[in-house]
This record gives C-alpha cells, sequence and structure tokens, in this order.
C-alpha cells in the first residue's frame, strides 16, 4: 500500500532524511519510531503529498507522489503534528468543509461528517467553536478531518501527542479499530505508544533507517540473550566452574558476592538447574533474579550513537 | 475544478464575517463614500443653484460633478482597505499551518488561489454593490447618465481586482500579516503613482510608465468608456499577481 524507496529530502544542503526504504502492507498499522528530529515528520510530510522529495520514489495506494499528486491525496488521511484546524469554526462545520475539499459526494456529505465525528468521539462538541477546545479535542478534529473521506491509508504524525492518559487510550482503540479497512502508519517517539498499537515498527535515526521489523523480531533480534544475577555467601571457584558448564551459559562474571550469568540467546529455561548446582556446591545462595532487557533499552541502544548495536 | 475553488471561496468568504474585520471594513468603507456622497451631493446642487441664479450657463453634468469625484474617491479608498481583507488569506494559514490541510487535499495550487483570490473579490463586490444606493437616489431624483455609471463600476472592479491580486501575493510572501498588508499598501500605491514620473521621464520612458500606471488606465471607464486596452491591462496585471502567488507558494511546499 505504501513504498518508499531512497527516498532523501534536503533542507538547504542538510539532509533531513537519506535513503529511506520501506513498504507497508495492506491494512497494516506501522510505527514510525525515533528520537526528536530523527526525520519522522519530514517523511510523512513527502508520503502525504505535502512536500516533494529531493530524490526517490513514493507510492501511496499505487499512486506515485510526483506523478499523481491529486489522486494519492484523495486516498490518503493525513494528520500533520499542528492539527489544521480554524479557530473561527465550530466542529462541524470544519468536518464538512474538510469532506467538501476531499470531494465527498453531495449525497454523503452528512453521513460522512457524522461518521467521523462519531469516530472521534467529538459528537458532544459538535457546535462548539474549535478555538475553546481544548489541545486533547483540537487533536480529535485533526483526526475527524483525516477521517473523513474514508481514505484507504492513514498518515498520522505524532497522533496522541497532548492528549490525557484516557484519551490517549481511547485514540488508541481508535487507530486499532482502523486496522484492516485502513493502512496506518503513526509516527511516535516513545515507545509505549508503538507497541500498544502497531504490528510493525520503523526505526528512524537521524535520517536514516535503523531497523524494520516486527516487535517479536525486533525484541529477540536484539536481545543479548537473558541475564540472571545471584548473590551467594560464598563465591568458590569450583562452584562457578561447575555453573559455567551449564549449557546455555554464555558466560559468569564475579563482582564480590554477585555472580552475573549471561546465557546465550534462545536457549532453553534452565534456571532450576542453575539454582540446583548453586545449591549443590554449597555457595549459599542469597538471592536470585532475571533481568530482562526492555524494548526501551533495544529502542536506545538503536539510536544512541555511542553504542552500536 | 469550479467546485474545488468554490468550496476554498465560499469557506474564505463565509470567515470574513467570523472576525470583526468584514463588520469593520464595510462600515468604514460606507461612512466614508456615504459622506463623500452627500457632500458632493450638496457641493453640485450648491453650484448649480448659483449658475441659475447669477445666469452663468450650464453647469457641470452629474457625470462630471458626481459620478467621476464619487468612483474616483471609491478607488482610493479600496487601495486602503484591500490590504485588510486579503493580508490574512495566505498568511494566516502559514502561521497556523492550517495551509497543510489545503496543502494535502485533492486541489491543484491554482485552485487553492483562485478560490482565496474569489473570495476577496466577493467581498470587495458586495461593498460596491451596497454603493448602488447613490447612482439610485440620482436616478430618482435626476437624470444621470448610464454609460459612465456603468464603466465606472467596471473600472472599479478591474482596478480593485489588480490591488487584490497584489495582495494575495504580498500574503503568500510572509506568515506576519502585517507586514502582507503593509506590502500590499505600498506596492498598491507604488502603481498608482507610478504615472507622476512620467513628467521627467524621457519621451521612451514616460510611455512605460503611463501604460504601466493602474490609474492612468482607468479615465477611460470614468468618462463612459469601455476600451479592450484597458480591460487587457488590468486582466494582465491580475494574472501576473496570480501567476507569481503561484510560484511563491510552489516554492514554498520546497522548503
Ligand atoms: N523547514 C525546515 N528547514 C530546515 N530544516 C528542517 C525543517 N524542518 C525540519 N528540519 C530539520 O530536519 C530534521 C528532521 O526534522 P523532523 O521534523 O522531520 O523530525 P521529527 O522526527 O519529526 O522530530 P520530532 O520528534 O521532534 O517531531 C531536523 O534536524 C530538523 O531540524
Ligand atoms: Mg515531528
Amino acid at each position: 500500500m505504501i513504498q518508499v524507496s531512497h527516498l532523501t529530502k534536503y533542507y538547504g544542503a542538510r539532509s533531513a532524511v537519506e535513503d529511506l526504504t520501506f513498504e507497508v502492507a495492506k491494512g497494516e498499522i506501522v510505527g514510525f519510531l525515533g528520537p526528536n528530529g530523527a526525520g519522522k515528520s519530514t517523511t510523512m510530510k513527502i508520503l502525504s503529498g505535502f512536500m516533494p522529495a529531493s530524490e526517490g520514489n513514493v507510492t501511496v495506494a499505487g499512486f506515485d507522489v510526483t506523478k499523481n499528486p491529486i489522486e494519492l491525496k484523495r486516498s490518503v488521511g493525513y494528520l500533520p503534528e499542528t492539527p489544521p484546524v480554524y479557530g473561527e469554526m465550530t466542529v462541524e462545520d470544519y468536518v464538512e468543509f474538510a469532506a467538501k475539499l476531499k470531494q465527498v459526494p453531495k449525497t454523503q456529505l452528512k453521513k460522512a461528517v457524522t461518521y467521523a465525528v462519531d469516530r472521534t468521539g467529538l459528537g458532544p462538541v459538535r457546535k462548539r467553536l474549535i478555538g475553546n477546545l481544548s489541545k486533547g479535542y483540537q487533536q480529535r478534529v485533526g483526526l475527524a478531518q483525516a477521517l473523513v473521506h474514508n481514505p484507504p491509508v492513514m498518515i498520522l504524525d505524532e497522533p496522541t501527542v497532548g492528549l490525557d492518559p484516557k484519551q490517549i487510550i481511547e485514540i488508541r482503540e481508535l487507530i486499532k479499530g482502523l486496522a484492516g479497512d485502513h493502512t496506518v502508519i503513526l509516527s511516535s517517539h516513545i515507545l509505549p505508544e508503538v507497541t500498544a498499537t502497531c504490528h510493525r515498527i520503523v526505526v528512524i535515526n537521524r535520517g536514516k533507517i535503523a531497523a524494520v521489523d516486527t516487535i517479536e523480531q525486533l525484541t529477540s533480534r536484539l536481545r543479548k540473550g537473558l541475564i540472571y544475577s545471584m548473590t551467594v555467601k560464598t563465591p568458590l571457584i569450583q562452584g562457578i566452574e561447575a555453573l559455567k558448564q551449564v549449557s546455555g551459559v554464555q558466560s559468569i562474571t564475579q563482582a564480590g558476592p554477585k555472580l552475573v550469568i549471561e546465557m546465550r540467546p534462545g536457549g532453553a529455561e534452565i534456571r532450576d538447574q542453575l539454582v540446583e548446582i548453586a545449591v549443590a556446591q554449597k555457595l549459599g545462595v542469597l538471592e536470585f533474579s532475571a533481568e530482562r532487557v526492555s524494548l526501551e533499552e533495544i529502542f536506545l541502544q538503536l539510536t544512541t550513537e555511542e553504542r552500536p548495536a | 475544478m469550479i467546485r474545488n475553488t468554490w468550496v476554498v471561496a465560499s469557506k474564505d468568504f463565509k470567515s470574513y464575517f467570523t472576525s470583526p474585520i468584514a463588520y469593520i471594513v464595510i462600515a468604514g468603507f460606507m461612512v466614508i463614500m456615504g459622506w463623500m456622497f452627500f457632500f458632493n451631493l450638496s457641493h453640485f446642487n450648491m453650484q448649480n443653484l448659483q449658475y441659475q441664479q447669477f445666469n452663468m450657463g450650464k453647469a457641470a453634468s452629474i457625470t462630471d460633478g458626481i459620478i467621476r469625484p464619487l468612483y474616483g474617491n471609491m478607488n482610493v479608498i479600496f487601495l486602503f482597505l484591500v490590504p485588510f481583507i486579503t493580508m490574512r488569506l495566505f498568511a494566516e494559514e502559514k502561521k497556523n499551518k492550517t495551509i497543510a490541510l489545503l496543502f494535502t487535499a485533492p486541489l491543484t495550487l491554482t485552485e487553492i488561489i483562485l478560490g482565496k483570490f474569489i473570495s476577496s473579490y466577493l467581498l470587495i463586490a458586495v461593498m460596491l454593490a451596497l454603493t448602488f444606493t447613490y447612482p439610485i437616489i440620482l436616478m430618482i431624483t435626476g437624470n444621470p447618465d448610464l454609460g459612465p455609471i456603468l464603466t465606472s463600476n467596471i473600472g472599479t472592479l478591474l482596478l480593485t481586482g489588480c490591488y487584490l491580486s497584489l495582495g494575495v501575493f504580498f500574503s503568500s510572501l510572509t506568515e506576519n500579516q502585517i507586514v502582507a498588508g503593509a506590502l500590499t499598501f505600498a506596492a498598491g500605491l507604488f502603481f498608482w503613482l507610478i504615472s507622476w514620473a512620467t513628467q521627467s521621464a524621457g519621451p521612451v520612458w514616460s510611455d512605460i510608465l503611463m501604460y504601466l500606471s493602474l490609474i492612468s488606465h482607468y479615465n477611460n471607464f470614468s468618462q463612459g468608456l469601455l476600451s479592450s486596452t484597458d480591460v487587457f491591462f488590468y486582466l494582465s496585471f491580475m494574472f501576473l499577481g496570480l501567476f507569481l502567488t503561484h510560484r511563491v507558494l510552489d516554492s514554498y511546499r520546497w522548503r
């Protein structure tokens, strides 16, 4: 549904995104994840036809962004970083204006407006001036505008920014509900946002793609294996050697009474065995725990230059 | 094409009336025009009376005494008011980032620009229509020549269209409405007064400057003459203004 190949964008002489290549399949929700200034908004502006690319090809819903911009725009609902709403209009008038702009046929205009307003939970404020609504509600109005012509592709730039926790959950549910009928690409610089809604993520950093994968794959691909830590009363050398012999253990480092046991990636569950041996070797186990590598760490790993993944 | 342009034009036209701008502009316009009309009228009557009293022959016609100064003055007032009408058209959209809605809707840039231009033109048309009261008063009380009234309206509409195209252009250049308005006024004044320089310019230059002057093309209209040269000049001027706007906004997308 979305094909991006070798996309590059220069602002003056500086490049904001460089050689991006990825695809999004029909009905998928893909998260665009990256720290501030990574180039997420820039990419989304190009995908929506707002801004031309410097190099590369972009096809959305079968339309080339430079050759068929009008058809492409008709198939795309775009929510920019700042919701493009007119403060002096009422919610209903604005959504109707957006529907007309997006060439919703006259006979379906009312239905389309009602659909977008209801779906984004704007029913109670439909007659109010947008300028008097809270930031969260203005964000929803922006979303209603992107939804009103029922486009096959939705491009949402940080859709939940500025919302309260309850609203965030509601909007996430809304976006999840769009999957299947719609292809969605949304951006975020916070990981839980993406894990909560997306099937797949594209991690972008400094204008380049750092990883493209499903969340599960990404976790297991990057996991350095589980790490256990064991605190013992008497760290005897032979006991530690015995632990090292257990299959699946990669290395053990000792720091005083604390043993850090690093496992090979994708090994079997052997915690029982480790504890049994430690007891048999009379190490005197005081504490045993597993340390998880969280997705946040992976994200940091991917996007922090000092620690190449 | 027409539908898309109309969607933009009608929305912008309506939004003039959701802010105080349109009301202030229209009210200011009507007050000044009304004052000028009745001032001209009473002056004209007085003169006529004096001419009759002292048997000095025929006084000026209604066309020369009332119609021409009325529309002449109206053109000056529009020069002052147009910047207020056009300054927000693109500048505000750029500042509030609402331009993203227009630029990602399935519309061409031409449709967007024409829509904005027409919305401002509609407001001018409304204001001009409100001044029809004056010719009607003249028709009830006297016997004015209808030709010059008609051509003065056409001329005013065309001349003001040129100011509007300047306004649309300057509004597309900046995010700052005040800057857009000030530049519009300065440019309008420049193209108005350019004919003054003809006196000191050489023969070729004075012809060129005279041709470029917005006001020199209005003279025929005020005398009841409709010349294709003048109409062509005004239409080309508007086209050029809107064309440059297209160029500016197209390159704005690249940044
Ligand atoms: N109009 C512009 N002119 C010049 N540089 C720009 C412009 N817009 C963005 N940039 C630069 O391009 C880079 C990418 O910006 P972009 O807005 O795409 O990042 P982002 O991933 O959306 O960040 P954020 O999470 O802060 O929204 C940044 O370094 C930014 O400074
Ligand atoms: Mg951004």
